[in-house]
């Protein structure tokens, strides 16, 4: 059978689904793009890993609109005037949402939605307001069928925040994700004490280092995707990965690894980004003609490429010889400082790289902490997490990640896995999630054993999602499929839980 | 020489210890002696009979130059093997350290935490040990909650309630004879201590453990105590489970945990005495 005929018989794909499936099929036959032969060699060995971004971009991977201009001039393109109540203010944003692309096909980053909302929520009864705001989430999961569209609210407490909580408790869905900006100085312990138990009960929202995103990219960031930090009217656009346990098998020791072929595949990575970048900037016709570019919504300096990496504790275990992961990275003063020595050096040499076209980053690339994909099996954690069923104590954990969020502006994070028992105490939470914020975690994720929506490595699935696939049926959500993936190959849903006696 | 107290363990996040996130210390050594006690290994200190040594299968215990046990935590593989085998309800796992000591820990997990909790065993046995730890937690802006048995009299000496942000009071059983017949010990001072703290505005929360098909002592203690505490204080109702509880005493006690709605039924009588704050675990 054909590759394309596979995907037409493939009974667990939805017509949706076998179309992008098919497009990337078409995508892949084209060689314009060509890369040097080393890179290949690289990829063919897994040490660095192109996300099945394909083979010609012609959008950026991640694109992140302005919607403040939307509500403000409105969209010539889509004729859409100036919204002035909540029903136009929700019907202008789902039409253009449906012209948002990104790597998924569908947008990533829906806007900072409680900002955007509030001042057309005032003027409404509350009832109305919140069937309004039900009928607009329903409208995301089932047309925006893709775990990784993502809002944000916050810092500051809101009505329409808080609607979107209880809606999204009421409702259990999965799409889309959720992010609060946490601000200590900003976000009341009423509001994030209400994101928690919105948490525990739908594994969303998280909550974002709001001063450190800040400090890194100014006021006007977004959280889109899982959790990748990016500049509003602008995005990313490519994110290719190193696999860094591929990676070490070159090394005869952590020296050779550090002074010999790490720099090697940075370099090919860096390049590879660097002729995407150009394609899309030079050769696509995104910044050209799309209307997100031409009316302003993005700007094309408000774009940079997300440098990733995965698998930093089997990277420092397998150069140190450790074969007992609970022995390892994370786990281990030694290769802990590996791993931060191998982080200084990815940031130093990535920071020396002149960058195309990514002006507002001093034309620079930034680091991301990949969350892995359904096929990477045990071999490479995301990011720099610990190893999912050798984590530490809660306390260690963050501990660890303390000291390698830093190096992510455009991404990472963990995920905490809680007790039944917590869903009673909330207020036990918030303070591990102020206290490891101010040491520098960037980003916190939680969700209780036994919900039905759970966060696999930075997205959200249902359990019960996974189970139709299970069992040869569809699944709506583009996701499902990752989140089944993870599973089978890497267990990622049985990370340790946190419960008292630990 | 500096004090120094037997430490069972050090919970570094705990959400069932009061409010908030907190460090649980658990001291070792308990003079009751309860049927229901689900970690029994707390109640004696050890007595280095070196029984669980021979039983060790990681070679984690030994005996020291002065002869006694100790316990290698770095080759420990926590089977609890020795708890399982020590005839005298202890455990070799011990470490004899000073409230500095314990306070390294408390200052490493002092960025998420609300406070601290003593616990145990019975923490009031080491009073002078844990004055000086909260002395030093407070220094550090945490709170300190104590968690006993009632069996030190705090009206004698209350010095350390001025550090001491609440007690968490076990109150077993209203009813002397079956307060007897759970504790091995007697019930009048946890009365007085129940009493006192109240007044002294120091009580953070009470338990009770609510026994499968024991009518009319559950009654009797809820009763007892939903009237004294009124809406004051935290009133938890806790399920006996037969997890951990010794054999012999699950023959008492019964094997099966207590139904959640039967519970629930004292948490409402509780409640309906006015006692607003009671609630089931």
């Amino acid at each position: 059978m054909s590759e394309a005929l596979n995907i037409i018989k493939d009974e667990t794909l939805t017509y949706r689904q076998e179309l992008i499936a098919l497009a990337r099929l078409g995508e892949s036959t084209d060689d314009t793009v060509r890369y040097s032969d080393a890179y290949y060699e690289a990829k063919k060995k897994g040490a660095l890993c192109d996300l099945n971004e394909g083979v010609m971009p012609y959008r950026p991977r991640y694109i992140c609109p302005d919607y403040d201009l939307l509500f403000e001039k409105g969209c010539a393109f889509l004729g859409i005037e100036p919204p002035t109540d909540l029903l136009e203010a929700v019907n202008a944003l789902e039409i253009f949402y449906a012209h948002v692309p990104s790597i998924t096909t569908y947008p990533v980053y829906l806007g900072d939605l409680d900002s955007l909302l509030t001042p057309f929520v005032e003027k409404e009864d509350p009832a109305f307001a919140k069937k309004v705001l039900k009928l607009f989430l329903l409208q995301i999961d089932k047309v925006l069928t893709d775990s990784f569209v993502h809002f944000d609210i916050g810092p500051e407490d809101n009505p329409t925040a808080r609607m979107f909580l209880e809606l999204t408790e009421e409702m259990q869905l999965a799409v889309p994700n959720i992010t609060l900006k946490y601000d200590p100085e900003r976000t009341s312990d009423e509001f994030a004490l209400a994101c928690i138990r919105c948490m525990l009960k739908t594994a969303k929202p998280s909550f974002a280092n709001h001063r450190m995103f800040v400090k890194e990219w100014g006021e006007d960031y977004a959280i889109a995707s899982c959790y990748n930090g990016l500049k509003k009217a602008g995005g990313g656009f490519t994110l290719p990965r190193m696999r860094l346990y591929e990676c070490s098998l070159d090394a005869k020791d952590a020296d050779d690894f550090l002074e010999r072929v790490l720099p090697a595949y940075i370099d090919l990575q860096l390049e590879y980004m660097d002729k995407r970048v150009k394609f899309i900037v030079e050769e696509s016709t995104f910044f050209k003609n799309n209307f997100l570019s031409t009316e302003g919504f993005v700007k094309q300096e408000n774009f940079t490429g997300m440098f990733g990496i995965v698998g930093l504790a089997e990277c420092c275990n397998n150069l140190l010889g450790i074969t007992d992961k609970k022995k390892g990275f994370g786990l281990n003063k030694e290769a802990t400082q590996l791993g931060v020595k191998i982080m200084d050096a990815i940031e130093k040499r990535v920071s020396e790289h002149e960058a195309p076209y990514c002006d507002a980053f001093d034309h620079r690339y930034r680091l991301h902490a990949q969350v892995g994909i359904d096929t990477d099996g045990m071999q490479d954690s995301p990011g720099t997490r610990i190893p999912i069923g050798v984590e530490p104590t809660m306390l260690e954990q963050l501990e660890v990640n303390e000291i390698f969020h830093k190096y992510f502006p455009t991404g990472t994070g963990d995920i905490f896995k809680f007790e039944e028992t917590y869903i009673r105490t909330p207020e036990a939470i918030l303070p591990i999630i102020k206290g490891s914020l101010a040491n520098g975690l960037r980003y916190f994720s939680g969700y209780l054993e036994n919900n039905d929506v759970v966060r696999v490595t930075g997205y959200l699935v249902k359990k019960s999602e996974i189970e139709k696939l299970n069992q040869r049926k569809q699944s709506l959500n583009n996701v499902t499929v990752f989140g089944k993936g993870a599973q089978d190959g890497a267990h990622a849903l049985d990370r340790r839980i946190q419960k008292h006696g630990d | 020489m500096a004090t120094k107290a037997p430490i069972n363990k050090i919970i570094s996040f705990s959400n069932v210890d009061g409010p908030g996130n907190r460090t649980s210390v658990f001291f070792q050594g308990c003079h009751f002696n309860c049927l229901f006690c689900h970690n029994p290994e707390t109640i004696n200190l050890c007595i280095d009979c070196g029984i669980c040594m021979a039983k060790c299968p990681a070679g984690a215990i030994s005996r020291d130059e002065e002869n006694r046990i100790t316990w290698d935590r770095e080759k420990c593989v926590n089977c609890d093997t020795c708890i399982q085998v020590c005839p005298h309800n202890s455990s070799p796992k011990i470490q004899w350290m000073t409230p500095e000591g314990v306070m390294q820990e408390i200052r490493r997990s002092a960025p998420y935490i609300s406070g601290i909790t003593c616990s145990g065993g019975e923490c009031t046995i080491w009073y002078e040990f844990m004055l000086e730890l909260f002395q030093k937690v407070k220094a550090i802006g945490k709170t300190c909650l104590i968690d006993s048995n009632g069996s030190f009299d705090f009206e004698k000496d209350p010095r350390i309630l001025e550090y001491c942000d609440g007690v968490m009071l076990d109150v077993k059983a209203a009813d002397p004879e079956w307060d007897r017949k759970l504790t091995g010990a007697e019930r009048d001072i946890v009365i007085k201590n129940l009493h006192y703290l109240l007044s002294a505005d120091k009580l953070y929360e009470v338990r009770t453990l609510i026994f499968p098909d024991r009518d009319q002592e559950n009654e009797e203690t809820v009763r007892y105590v939903a009237e004294t505490i009124g809406d004051r204080c935290f009133y938890k109702i806790i399920r006996y489970r037969p997890f951990g509880v010794r054999e012999e005493n699950r023959k008492i006690l019964g094997e099966f945990t207590t139904d959640e709605q039967y519970a629930e039924k004292y948490a409402q009588l509780a409640r309906d005495l006015g006692s607003s704050k009671a609630y089931v675990v």
